[in-house]
């Protein structure tokens, strides 16, 4: 990896934790992705795991299966990835902040489960460190084929918060986003990381416990009669009770009323689907986080996630000390898609190059965007293979485009 | 509204919801419901302690007429999500209403497993030998050579013994009994619920719409009047010789017995580490 370039340009995240990085007591340590997640998860309050050993994310559990018992918070090695899912739902509506961590086959079985989730807007956190697919595919290696799948997996129609860090710290970082945002906006959120972000070692130095903002879900204050499991109030950011509190309320993985309870009637339904749709696109301001590197002067643009932005990053240094005005747009959500982001790049450079890990999953989105321009402005740039981009790969592109 | 009678049960039923009820005429699950609020009025167990969580399948539509923490979930599913609930709050009393698909055929994953762990849930299983539901295809359960929707020459699969795989399992608790029975029934739930461990009761069902019509069993009462006829009480059946038992299932507590329960287990280990850790 490029970790030493790389490591040298801005860091880009929540803004309130990279100020806290500058207050606190510095302490580095070298650390995984996967210890990252883990150790968010910890920080964010998550107290419920259930998860299934899986190459690559397996020292995600291990690390929760050490530190949960000290925290009373539970750990549970459940019989496959469906009763993972299953068993962090569950933990959720009796009041738990839960997570699971899995790799490409087993986010494939816990697709249902992920829509179950949705619909029953209970919080909760999947995270998926890709591995090469399809089917098993290449555990070890890595590979962004998941891009599509992490919003469209599920069946039916139901709107995705995901995101996807770059470095191992941001991996802390966007961890602590993911619950957050489950807690808040009541959903399954995924958090996507690349197989070699998981295992890849960097210097990391993580706040304190005093600094990380924490989010836990509205709780009701109206009395249990009164209480709705799906209360249409501001911005679609209901309280959420759990089982145990008194409200005896009714969950179903069918189309339900604002109480819970199923229904056949179309109004009814439209309102419920209405209300999952609006609780993610009213909300998109507060979603969306995007990092834009060098683009103020920036004849070429490039798009990418997680990994390979970090190649990006170095393709643009070298191509820069040629002279090619380079910039990049990295989204740290990928869904909600960051369109405006997206129409800006386009409206202000002449070329977007859309290097990924994959047959051409982003380039879909970027084209869709792509109104105004002619299509042959956006570059796919694809591998794979199993191995990642090097800059060089990159900076040919760029080469080539300029 | 019409004023509620106050029997028992019309105190636990959510009335103002999602009543009428999706079962047919003579469905043996209304019985069950019935024996289950009847259990749980007499045990006096507080009912916000209490969550029936289900999968899918028409017992599995049991949670939303009943006034408790309910959770609905996926086909299945319902033992996952329940072992969920349960380790994040043992001090709640959870039970899973589940058919014999759902359980034994799509779930059956979860079932040994939870079985093996000992997690305090009471599962149970409303067994009528079909997928009422989609319309009468072959379950597990479905006995050989009965016909289905799927099976329309004869099942011939063999069928599963529910009870017997939950004991293989390592389930500490399993009975067997049957709709008609209502009040051993009622007795057996008392019993599953409070035993602590992972326990099992079987109800066998009467299904008079769906599989009594495809295998011509008459109707509701035909189908009751054979579970009484056709099944024998544990203590009976071992003192009859074998040729008045053969063909006929084996009512009672098949297994009681008391082990280490997994959320005892788990919170040994939370003391245990936090001693090492000098907490």
């Amino acid at each position: 990896m490029q970790s030493k370039k790389t490591k040298t340009l801005e860091p880009q995240t929540e803004t309130k934790l990279a100020e806290l990085q500058q207050t606190r007591e510095r302490r580095t340590v070298l650390m995984q992705g996967n210890e990252a997640v883990a150790y968010g998860a910890l920080d964010a309050g998550v107290n419920f795991f259930a998860g299934y050993p899986i190459t690559p994310s397996t020292e995600i559990a291990e690390i929760l299966s050490v530190e949960l018992p000290k925290r009373n918070g539970v750990f549970v090695q459940m019989e496959d990835e469906i009763a993972s899912i299953c068993a962090i739902t569950g933990a959720s509506l009796a009041g738990a902040k839960s997570l699971t961590a899995t790799s490409g086959p087993g986010f494939s079985l816990m697709q249902e489960g992920i829509g179950y989730a949705k619909i029953t807007e209970t919080p909760c956190v999947v995270v998926n460190v890709q591995r090469m697919g399809p089917s098993t595919g290449m555990p070890t290696s890595p590979a962004q084929g998941d891009i599509m799948q992490s919003k469209w997996g599920s069946h039916g129609d139901s709107p995705a918060i995901v995101l996807y860090p770059d470095s191992v710290k941001e991996s802390y970082e966007l961890t602590i986003r993911a619950v957050n945002l489950s807690e808040k906006y009541r959903t399954c959120v995924i958090l996507l990381l690349d197989e070699v972000l998981g295992h890849m070692r960097e210097a990391v130095c993580l706040p304190d416990l005093a600094n990380v903002r924490v989010i836990s879900r509205i709780k009701p204050t109206v009395p249990p009669h009164w209480y709705k499991h799906y209360d249409e109030n501001q911005k679609y950011l209901s309280p959420l009770a759990s089982y145990g509190e008194g409200y005896r309320f009714h969950v179903t993985g069918l189309t339900h009323d604002s109480h819970g309870f199923p229904t056949n009637k179309s109004t009814e339904a439209f309102e419920m689907m209405e209300r999952l749709r609006k609780k993610i696109s009213y909300n998109i301001r507060d979603l969306v986080q995007i990092e834009s590197h060098k683009m103020e002067d920036a004849t070429i643009a490039i798009f990418a996630a997680g990994i390979v932005s970090r190649a990006a990053k170095a393709a643009i240094v070298m191509a820069r000390a040629e002279g090619i005005k380079v910039g990049l747009l990295r989204p740290l959500t990928i869904w909600p898609f960051p369109d405006d982001a997206v129409r800006k790049m386009l409206r202000n450079v002449e070329t977007v190059i859309v290097p990924e890990l994959n047959q051409g999953q982003f380039i879909g989105e970027i084209q869709r965007l792509t109104k105004d321009k002619s299509e042959s402005n956006v570059i796919s740039l694809q591998r794979c293979d199993g191995t990642l981009f090097t800059p060089n790969d990159i900076l040919r592109k760029i080469k080539e485009v300029s | 509204m019409a004023t509620i009678p106050q029997k028992i049960v019309h105190q636990y039923l959510r009335h103002d919801k999602k009543f009428p009820h999706v079962w047919c005429a003579g469905c043996s699950n209304g019985i069950v419901l019935g024996a289950i609020i009847r259990a749980i009025a007499e045990m006096d167990i507080n009912r916000d302690d209490i969550v029936m969580v289900s999968g899918i399948g028409c017992s599995s539509r049991m949670p939303v007429y009943i006034d408790l923490n309910t959770l609905h979930t996926l086909h299945g599913r319902s033992i996952a999500y329940a072992t969920g609930v349960k380790l994040y709050k043992p001090y709640m009393k959870v039970i899973v209403i589940t058919g014999d698909g759902d359980c034994t055929a799509i779930g059956g994953n979860h079932l040994i497993h939870a079985a093996r762990r000992n997690i305090d849930l009471t599962v149970i299983l409303i067994n009528n030998n079909i997928y009422g539901m989609t319309g009468g295809q072959a379950s597990p359960t479905t006995p050989h050579m009965a016909i289905a929707t799927t099976a329309p020459y004869g099942n011939i699969e063999p069928d599963f013994n529910v009870c017997n795989l939950a004991m293989g399992a390592g389930a500490s608790f399993v009975a067997r009994t049957t709709a008609y029975h209502v009040q051993e029934m009622q007795k057996y739930f008392i019993e599953a619920i409070n035993h602590p461990g992972f326990s099992l009761v079987e109800v066998e069902s009467a299904c008079p719409v769906i599989y009594g019509r495809l295998n011509k069993k008459g109707g509701a009462p035909e189908m009751m009047k054979s579970m009484r006829d056709n099944t024998i009480p544990l203590a009976a059946y071992e003192k009859l010789p074998k040729e008045k038992t053969e063909g006929k299932t084996i009512r009672g507590i098949l297994r009681q017995e008391v082990r280490q329960e997994y959320c005892a287990a788990y919170q040994d280990l939370i003391k245990r580490v936090n001693v090492k850790e000098g907490k």
